[in-house]
């Protein structure tokens, strides 16, 4: 893991880690047996890491969310999707790097998989916009969509995204009926629809891909009408009360699920997705294969039936108990 | 303080502010800062006297306003789930809730009504963004999907009349579930082949505009509206740049192709019945029929050559 992003709830893991480290070089100089004092370093870290990530804080959640470190959209495509064609372009005005997506095969079966990319290094990250869609990156979504749904192809999308990006241009070219549609598009779908919030669920950003059949997020990934800076700033009145809005907007995988208003959670290894990304891609990748499976059965009309009936009971009387 | 201050004087006024008195005669135009005196105001339909501009309007007045006669019936809106979420910032949500129920006497952000508009029957739902700034939770969800399938049951067009500041915070994502939920009540109308009109009044932004407010077959806009997604300080903190001049104005919508028309206040009744009279009314009215069955052609002008 890269020293620059270390989470300050990870530091006495980060320092054992490193002692580990300095050892494996002493014994590479020297000759003396290492064995049982890795072991032992091991077991701590362990320890250490099962008593920060068991009681995580929303905050602390949201930290891991945006850990850089962590799997991105173009990791799960790469990694569950094979040979995977990336598709560009909304065909009105310009292709928007901030969504990347394209067809290809998950797990035998001819899918169309997008979502937001934020970028690992500096050019890239400018490059995807830090994955903050335009109107462009939707209207794309929504003409992929639109194709999926033509040609019979379950749709998955990987959500990443701290909001959708609050330019002049991006407003003068119509985000908001962009997202409008793109959330249309979702719930008027045909075929088997599932989207997983792998990271941030930052707004309307999210919700304009992931009005979906099966919406899943992985444990520590976040989803919110407003990011807790965002909303401490304006309720607060103060931006230093991002923690308690963290938990007051309630956030995490965990209280989504018991809000229902997503339908599963993919297990993320000790220590987080951004230390095992491999491990989480194929977690997620058999939960989307389980879910594709339940959907199965749905015909074409069932299965939009299944999401309108889904979304139009958020918030009705007695919902949540 | 002291119990001269603290007790006997709000006894007082609360003898002298009697309700009869209403509390502003006066209000001040925002835009050229002239004095208009309420009741002038209130006749001119919220528009100042003095420069055009349009003032945001008391809910019942813009309802009063739309529908013939005055004369409209309000729906009652079932009651979601409270308070899921526990929220609490500074203040309870409930308690926050309570309180505006309290100033507005309303149940929460929105009111769905029906009635006659040039004498056809329509389906309007209303924000009223004097109730937390309109903002968008499960009531109001609630409120438009009961608006719809109202307008689906009487066959009649639903009209929308946005007037928010977006999501509502303190309902956390279930504020942002009423997104496609209120998208689900536009495809309702649209299934149903009705007619779905919005009217974007000041202001119209986030989570509102992105979902039901930006789906309309038509979309009116009113004068000078602040019609967008992102806030305006957001997007300036974004690129530190200053904005174009009249950014996120209906006027500018308009221009970038995002609204069919600016309407003023004073001509929206006309438009939106003469809207509604093309698409639900397609073919001649019988007198015109009889016209085009004339075997005889109608008078013409003569043909004159310059």
């Amino acid at each position: 893991m890269s020293s620059l992003h270390i989470l300050d709830f990870e530091r006495p893991v980060v320092e054992l880690e490193s002692k580990i480290h300095e050892l494996r070089r002493l014994s590479d100089s020297e000759d003396f047996n290492i064995a049982d004092e890795v072991t032992k370093l091991q077991a701590k870290i362990d320890k250490q890491l099962k008593s920060a990530y068991t009681n995580l804080t929303a905050w602390q959640k949201t930290q891991i969310a945006r850990h850089p470190d962590r799997p991105h959209s173009q990791d799960f495509i790469n990694g569950l999707i094979d040979d995977f064609m990336p598709l560009a372009g909304d065909r009105a005005y310009a292709e928007d790097h901030a969504l990347v997506g394209g067809i290809g095969r998950f797990r035998g079966q001819s899918v169309i998989a997008m979502g937001q990319e934020k970028g690992r290094d500096m050019a890239s990250r400018m490059k995807h916009n830090f994955g903050m869609t335009r109107p462009e990156g939707y209207r794309k979504a929504i003409r992929l969509m639109e194709m999926a749904d033509r040609f019979g192809l379950p749709v998955l999308t990987f959500v990443d995204t701290a909001g959708a990006y609050p330019g002049v241009g991006a407003e003068e070219r119509g985000q908001a009926e962009a997202i409008a549609r793109s959330i249309q598009t979702c719930l008027n779908l045909q075929v088997p629809m599932i989207s997983t919030v792998i990271g941030e669920g930052g707004s309307g950003g999210a919700i304009a891909i992931a009005a979906a059949n099966h919406v899943v997020m992985l444990e520590h990934a976040v989803y919110s009408v407003i990011s807790p800076e965002g909303c401490a700033s304006i309720l607060w009145r103060d931006g230093e009360y991002n923690v308690d809005a963290a938990n007051a907007l309630k956030i995490t995988a965990q209280d989504l699920q018991s809000l229902k208003v997503i339908d599963d959670i993919v297990e993320e290894p000790l220590g987080g997705a951004h230390r095992h990304p491999t491990q989480t891609i194929a977690a997620l990748g058999d939960t989307i294969e389980k879910s594709l499976i339940s959907l199965s059965g749905l015909g074409k009309t069932e299965l939009k039936a299944h999401r309108r009936e889904k979304f139009s009971a958020m918030g009705q009387e007695g919902l949540v108990g | 303080m002291n119990w001269l201050t603290s007790y006997v004087r709000p006894k007082i006024s609360a003898l002298v502010n009697r309700k009869d008195m209403p509390d502003n005669l006066w209000q001040k135009c925002g835009s050229c800062s002239q004095m208009i005196y309420q009741k002038e105001l209130e006749l001119n339909l919220n528009v100042c006297p003095h420069c055009d501009h349009h003032l945001r309007m008391p809910i019942t007045a813009r309802l009063e306003m739309l529908f013939d006669g005055g004369e409209y019936q309000c729906i009652e809106l079932p009651q979601p789930a409270v308070d899921p979420l526990k929220f609490k910032d500074k203040k309870k949500y409930t308690d926050r809730l309570k309180e505006y129920q309290a100033k507005t006497s309303e149940k929460d952000a929105i009111k769905v009504a029906h009635g006659k508009i040039d004498g056809r029957m329509v389906v309007v739902a209303a924000f009223n963004f004097a109730f937390m700034g309109g903002s968008m939770g499960m009531a109001v969800g609630e409120g438009i999907l009961a608006a719809a399938k109202l307008a689906v049951v009487q066959e009649a067009p639903l009209v929308t009349i946005p007037a928010s500041g977006g999501a509502r915070m303190q309902e956390g994502i279930l504020s942002l579930m009423q997104m496609p939920r209120s998208i689900i009540a536009v495809d309702l109308v649209r299934e149903a082949g009705l007619p779905y009109i919005v009217i974007l009044t000041d202001p119209t932004t986030g989570g509102v505009t992105a979902s039901f407010a930006m789906l309309g077959d038509i979309a009116l806009a009113e004068p000078g509206a602040i019609i967008g997604f992102a806030g305006a300080r957001v997007i300036k903190e974004t690129i530190r740049e200053e904005l174009p001049e009249g950014f996120q104005r209906s006027e500018y919508l308009w221009d970038h192709g995002m609204v069919d028309m600016v309407v003023p206040r004073k001509q929206l009744k006309k438009k939106l019945g003469d809207l509604l009279d093309l698409l639900m009314s397609k073919k001649p009215k019988a007198s015109v029929l009889q016209l085009a069955d004339k075997s005889e052609p109608a008078e013409l002008p003569p043909i004159t050559k310059a």
